[in-house]
């Protein structure tokens, strides 16, 4: 690799890394607001790394993920509220729960191949937010508000609630983060790549890739379900409608991974940067902003399906997160014959 | 064996195929004579059915030459054309379409075809054991017969140019004798035959002439009767 | 008691005819194509307020101008293949749901601009409320009608795929896509021509399902669950199968929703999940 662009991929690991470091320094140097923005530019992360986890690695496509941010929502407010139990905790069984629904979730959908499975997921979500809008302590289908006092020990002063709920979503954000990239340096990591660059190998493979896929399903649904958590903290209400959003916690997350980049870290990383400029800029148009998104993933998928990523990566002829190996070139183009 | 006089039917110029990352076929000339039965010998993963494919058009991401079928260049066709101009193939394996009846797979050839030639009944004429099977689903029949079933969905197609993708393979000697038999007088009556086998000694008995294709390119090429077997044999493992 | 239950279960059924005709195009893409179409439901409410406008444009019955949309839905559904979906149609089955996805987000979207959030339904003048007294029940003409022709549909695809010359492309291509191409058999046209009879069957289901029930710019993905779940609860790939899991799904629907109106679509999916985990092929599987 000539030198010029080891320093340009040197840069781009700079900039990540003081990005990083930008973020939790932030409190300090940003207001409320710009807090209240990031917190949810992190949530929104930790969704967008875990769909991407699923679907660019393990190939398990899902259209049913805000399942598990509302069950997270929804167990932090039963813990929180109706069992008094420390807060903290409480984010703690907003993980736990969202493990345990997603284990007969998974029984349930991983007896359907690609694209079924994809909606299967769906019919579960679909089936969990009624449900949830039929619970009688957590306000039926109009949902109930967090009481003042649960968000009172996260801070008793607003701007350190905002601070206090900031990094919590920083540290979700962090341990989804780092914990996706060991696990994508693993054994198996390295066994999901490889089947995605030869299905022949895949099926000598067998058993250990679906070991593999269990694993990471299972993987993701605790960090969706903190996220959940997280969310109903910002928001400080709980709602089948809004905490089980399709819109907020699935469509926009695909288009951001889509956009940004499947199939790598820094993807949706991207992806995520972008959704949030776009929105600033497009927050007045309402539903054209969804319009135009899904214009955009369709012109990516068509153009490059490795997203925007994809793109500036062929410029710059090298990862910024390795993830083991090169080029997984396979993807998204017709396999050879 | 002599070949016959005549404008040749099928000329191909510098033919390479490349796939993503390796090339298949490099600067390939082989021409077929009008009504000759043309042999391709060579090991797995010389590029034999590469060959095929691309004359069809359906081989790799990029190929370049010229394929040049009667008076016009093929190369940038698609293959429904192609096959309607008079180039049919059976596909290595085969390839029927399990679950239909075998009326139906060979209806498919017709209707993929120039509507001309044999018809239907004259394919069972050729294959009579197939007219009593006509209404079961082909991936019944025993490998011979689904060979026929191939073969004969291929010819209803009415081509002047048959390319038959490694025949032989996986059927007993008794039915490969039958069909290469069937071979010779489908040329009989004009039809030019490219033959793509593994097995040397049937194809070169039956070739008029005959190339041989090796990591690609063509290591030998000419009249069967021209080369002895260890030149042959040495032209197509390399030495 | 037991009449008014009978009375469900037909009610029920005739419900099911309609899910039936919802599933039919999605059962033919996913067979031959191996894709889902997340857009399915949204292409179907983007029918229905086609005709909403036509019939309300050219004053006719809904029922009369349904003729005149299904040659612009077959157009749509060819075109739609040829021009898009072919591309991204192959081993990667990520894609075409990605972009089905996409186009799902758009037609919501641009609906909701286009003609606002509110609901809509569908008329048929006289017909929408005339019944016929069957056997003691009082049966919707409507629903009825619905249900003859989510039958003769099953009926005539069937025949469509197994005793005519198209049927038997679009079942070759379906089996062996790679064998099709190599012989001449353009995977391409049969695509397109296979997405052409589906976007008849959403024209179809367009109509009568705004006949039956209200509709707005967001009602597509419910529409899409029900295809698939009556999809999958048939049996992939059998179009009978499809007929049988919509009456199950209808009737399950009605009787729940008799029990409580809020447990109606909840009924349906409960019901869905517990067939499937007992029988995950379906009821009628063909493969």
């Amino acid at each position: 690799m000539p030198t010029s662009q080891h320093l340009i991929i040197a840069a781009g690991r700079i900039v990540l890394l003081g990005g990083a470091l930008a973020l939790v320094v932030a409190p300090r140097f940003i207001d409320a607001g710009g807090l209240t923005m990031l917190t949810e530019f992190l949530c929104l992360l930790v969704l967008a790394l875990m769909w991407n986890l699923l679907a660019g690695y393990a190939d398990i496509v899902t259209v049913g993920q805000h399942a598990f941010v509302g069950v997270g929502a929804y167990a932090f407010y039963g813990a929180a509220v109706l069992l008094r139990v420390d807060p903290y905790l409480a984010i703690a069984a907003a993980a736990g729960a969202a493990f345990v629904i997603a284990l007969p979730a998974m029984m349930i959908v991983f007896r359907l191949r690609a694209a079924y499975l994809a909606v299967g997921t769906w019919v579960v979500a679909e089936v969990l937010m009624l449900a949830a809008g039929k619970l009688p302590n957590f306000g039926f289908g109009s949902g109930v508000s967090l009481p003042v006092a649960v968000a009172r020990e996260f801070g008793t002063r607003p701007a350190e609630r905002f601070a206090t709920i900031y990094w919590l979503a920083l540290a979700v954000a962090a341990a989804a983060f780092l914990s996706t990239w060991l696990l994508l340096r693993s054994r198996v990591g390295l066994g999901l790549t490889a089947m995605r660059d030869n299905e022949e190998a895949a099926g000598a493979m067998g058993v250990n890739l679906l070991r593999s896929r269990i694993i990471c399903f299972l993987w993701t649904a605790p960090f969706l379900g903190l996220a959940g958590a997280i969310i109903t903290l910002q928001k400080l209400r709980i709602s089948p409608a809004a905490s089980f959003s399709i819109i907020d916690w699935t469509v926009f997350v695909i288009f951001i991974v889509v956009i940004g980049g499947i199939g790598s870290l820094e993807g949706p990383i991207l992806g995520t940067i972008l959704f949030f400029v776009l929105r600033e800029h497009l927050a007045t148009l309402g539903t054209w902003h969804l319009i135009i998104l899904g214009t955009l993933s369709i012109a990516i998928i068509l153009i490059e399906p490795r997203g925007l990523w994809g793109l500036l990566r062929k410029a710059l002829g090298g990862d910024l997160i390795p993830v083991s190996h090169a080029a997984r070139a396979g993807f998204g183009k017709p396999k050879v014959p | 064996m002599t070949s016959p006089a005549a404008a040749p039917l099928l000329t191909i110029q510098g033919l390479s195929v490349h796939y993503e990352k390796f090339r298949a076929l490099d600067g390939i000339d082989i021409t077929v004579g009008a009504g000759e039965i043309v042999s391709i010998i060579g090991a797995n993963g010389a590029g034999k059915s590469s060959l095929l494919k691309a004359i069809v058009a359906q081989a790799g991401s990029r190929v370049d030459g010229r394929i040049i079928f009667g008076d016009a260049d093929i190369r940038t066709r698609a293959t429904p054309a192609i096959v309607a101009a008079g180039i049919a193939l059976v596909p290595e394996g085969r390839r029927l379409f399990a679950t239909l009846t075998v009326e139906e797979n060979l209806m498919i050839g017709w209707h993929t075809g120039r509507r001309g030639g044999l018809g239907l009944a004259g394919v069972f004429d050729l294959f009579p054991v197939l007219r009593d099977k006509r209404q079961q689903p082909a991936g019944l029949l025993s490998g011979g017969q689904q060979q026929m079933v191939a073969l004969g969905r291929a010819l209803l197609a009415d081509p002047r140019l048959l390319l038959c993708d490694e025949i032989s393979l996986g059927l007993a000697p008794t039915v490969v004798n039958d069909l290469y038999e069937l071979l010779l007088s489908i040329n009989r009556q004009g039809i030019g035959i490219l033959l793509v086998e593994q097995d040397i000694r049937r194809s070169l008995a039956v070739a008029h002439r005959f190339y041989c294709l090796l990591e690609g390119r063509i290591s030998l090429g000419g009249r069967p009767d021209d080369f002895d077997r260890d030149t042959i044999t040495r032209h197509y493992f390399g030495s | 008691m037991v009449a008014t239950y009978l009375n469900l279960v037909v009610q029920g059924a005739l419900l099911g005819g309609l899910y039936a005709i919802f599933a039919l195009g999605l059962s033919l893409s996913v067979g031959v194509m191996r894709f889902v179409n997340i857009a399915h439901g949204d292409f179907i409410v983007l029918t229905s307020f086609l005709l909403l406008t036509l019939s309300a444009a050219l004053k006719l019955n809904v029922l009369l101008v349904l003729p005149l949309v299904i040659p612009l839905a077959f157009a749509a559904g060819y075109l739609l293949q040829r021009l898009l979906l072919q591309r991204v149609i192959g081993q990667n089955a990520l894609l075409p749901l990605l972009v089905t996805f996409g186009l799902s987000i758009i037609i919501q979207n641009g609906l909701l601009q286009g003609v606002g959030a509110d609901t809509r339904t569908l008329s048929a003048g006289a017909l929408d409320v005339a019944s016929l007294q069957i056997g003691g029940l009082n049966i919707g003409v409507l629903p009825l009608l619905t249900f003859i022709v989510a039958v003769v549909l099953v009926f005539g695809l069937d025949w469509l795929l197994y005793r005519s010359r198209l049927g038997a492309h679009i079942r070759a291509v379906t089996l062996d896509v790679g064998a099709a191409d190599l012989i001449g058999l353009s995977s391409v046209r049969v695509y397109a021509i296979a997405m052409g009879i589906v976007g008849i069957t959403v024209a179809i289901a367009a109509c009568f399902m705004g006949l039956r029930m209200n509709f707005d710019p967001t009602s597509g993905p419910s529409r899409l669950l029900i295809a698939f779940e009556v999809v999958v609860l048939g049996g992939l790939g059998s179009l009978r199968g499809s007929l049988l899991g919509g009456i199950l799904l209808g009737i399950a629907q009605t009787i729940g929703g008799q029990i409580d109106g809020a447990w109606q679509t909840l009924a349906g999916h409960l019901v869905f999940l517990t067939i499937f985990l007992l029988r995950p092929q379906g009821l009628l599987p063909r493969y």
